[in-house]
């Protein structure tokens, strides 16, 4: 992966760069760290208060640092079908879906939303492994399919309960879109496209808007009393809580889709006809069963098991926790984990190793909070449980 | 009795042979959220400069190093309860642990609150 790094990431970037609205985070009191090569805010007034503030109203989070691809050209969606296990060619305009990049060996080199833009593809993959996604895309796809990074647009995601109601007073018509459908909208003069998904387990949306614009569309935003800006921790403790795995931790290319319980991203029919990288080691996974899966675990107490925690039955270790930090909508901690498949029962007890000391703890349902999704007006929003 | 801080943000208070010791404000509004704190048992033979209490906050855990060597009398019951009486008093209710100082020779080159005021500017 190094070696397509150094090809593929251009020479006359520095190390770190900065984001079309660093000068705005620093402006609002954002605390500013290295994120996947980009200074990003991970707090303004504090992971709590921002977690609890977009779980009951709204909040602003700036994901520019995610790679804005697109596919254009004659037979895209069945040339990026060799590369994913989902149905992109069924895809309907204005349709999005979750589907995992992976290599020759099953093991998963990114996990990404493709959407059907009409003309073309989106693509939004994460920011940490955008340029390797980029060479991988350009290898093997055929020189007839055109691959565009958009570069100069930001991604603001507004996410939280009352996201569609902000939305709609600032760009007429968002209200219409259900969770996992997108749409080309006008915002004052400027083109915008806005999707409703996100990352945090609630409603909400994310707006592709030129760079040069994105402060004027973040201030627009924060205007509203209901919306605050929210950092990269509390994006972070609220994806936990959603259950939904953080490629690098939860996902990497020694995990295979089905190890990792995503199986939703594998679609049926093309889960036996194959056609898509990966296929053999996959299928083979799917015919005897995983040795390890993605598990949720809530822990006893208020002591935090966090990634590289190890697990324990008894004496015998039998996995790893890969993401895990204190729930602030529950009020304890919980963790995602890799264990092997005999622990993996829902309520089976198990321990977690956490400076010498062993944490009790249990194999929970995930997510550990109800998703909060809009799946349209006759549906009940949000889960039945 | 006076208090006299670390550059590595914890406060420590002596009375006769008995050291209070905290984290300061600064090292908590950097922290952030805290979830939990862990404390010395009491009888635990503590060096100077090595952890001592380990503090969580939502975001990561942090090692609390001991500012001078010494036997832990207690630690502080009441973190166990409420961990986030470090957030809101972290310079009185919010202490971590007592110790019975063992040599207090090694308080010599501690800042005292204007120097620490100072260094805080500093960064």
């Amino acid at each position: 992966m190094s070696e397509d790094q150094t090809e593929t990431h251009p020479d006359d970037l520095p190390e770190v760069q900065v984001l079309p609205l660093d000068a705005w985070h620093r402006t609002k009191g954002g605390r500013m760290v290295d994120f996947a090569g980009y200074q990003m805010p991970i707090q303004y007034e504090g992971i709590v208060a921002e977690h609890d503030w977009t779980r009951s109203h709204a909040s602003l989070f700036d994901v520019s640092h995610m790679g804005q691809l697109s596919l254009e050209g004659e037979g895209a969606a069945e040339a990026l079908e060799t590369l994913l296990p989902g149905d992109i060619t069924g895809l309907k305009p204005g349709r999005m879906r979750y589907s995992l990049m992976l290599d020759e060996n099953g093991g998963v080199l990114d996990d990404l939303i493709v959407t059907n833009v009409g003309q073309h593809l989106g693509l939004v993959v994460n920011g940490a492994v955008k340029w390797d996604d980029i060479a991988h895309l350009r290898e093997h796809l055929p020189d007839e399919i055109t691959l565009t990074h958009h570069a100069e647009q930001a991604l603001l995601a507004l996410q939280g309960p009352e996201a569609a109601a902000v939305l709609e007073t600032i760009i007429p018509g968002v209200g219409e879109l259900v969770f996992m459908t997108a749409g080309g909208f006008d915002w004052n003069g400027t083109s915008v496209w806005v999707s409703r998904a996100g990352y945090t387990g609630e409603d909400g949306f994310e707006i592709s808007v030129p760079a040069d614009k994105a402060e004027a569309l973040a201030n627009a935003l924060v205007a509203d009393s209901r919306v605050k800006p929210a950092g990269l921790g509390a994006r972070d403790s609220l994806r936990l809580e959603a259950g939904l795995p953080l490629y690098g931790h939860d996902l990497d290319t020694d995990i295979d889709p089905v190890s990792a319980d995503l199986l939703f991203a594998l679609t049926k029919k093309r889960r036996e006809t194959g056609g898509w990288m990966g296929h053999e080691s996959v299928a083979r996974v799917l015919a005897q069963g995983p040795s390890v899966k993605r598990i949720g675990l809530v822990l006893d107490g208020r002591l935090p098991a966090r990634e590289g925690a190890l697990v324990f039955a008894g004496d015998t270790q039998v996995g790893k926790v890969t993401s895990g930090g204190f729930s602030p909508t529950l009020g304890h901690p919980v963790a995602m984990a890799y264990v092997a498949i005999s622990h993996a029962a829902i309520g089976t007890p198990l321990q977690l190793e956490v400076r010498g000391k062993r944490l009790d703890a249990r194999v929970a349902p995930m997510p550990f909070v109800p998703q909060n999704y809009y799946r349209g007006p006759t549906s009940i929003s949000g889960d039945p449980k | 009795m006076s208090r006299y801080f670390t550059d590595e943000h914890e406060w420590i208070e002596v009375e006769g042979d008995t050291a209070t010791i905290g984290i300061t404000d600064y090292a908590q509004s950097q922290l952030g959220d805290i979830v939990f704190v862990e404390v010395p048992a009491a009888g635990t033979q503590v060096t100077k400069g090595a952890d001592a209490a380990v503090v969580e906050s939502v975001k990561a855990a942090s090692d609390v190093y001991a500012p001078i060597a010494g036997t832990v009398l207690e630690g502080n019951p009441a973190l166990e309860e409420d961990p986030a009486l470090v957030n809101t008093a972290p310079e009185t209710d919010g202490w971590f642990f007592k110790l019975k100082v063992a040599d207090a020779s090694e308080l010599e080159g501690l800042m005292d609150e204007a120097a620490y005021k100072a260094f805080v500017e500093g960064l």
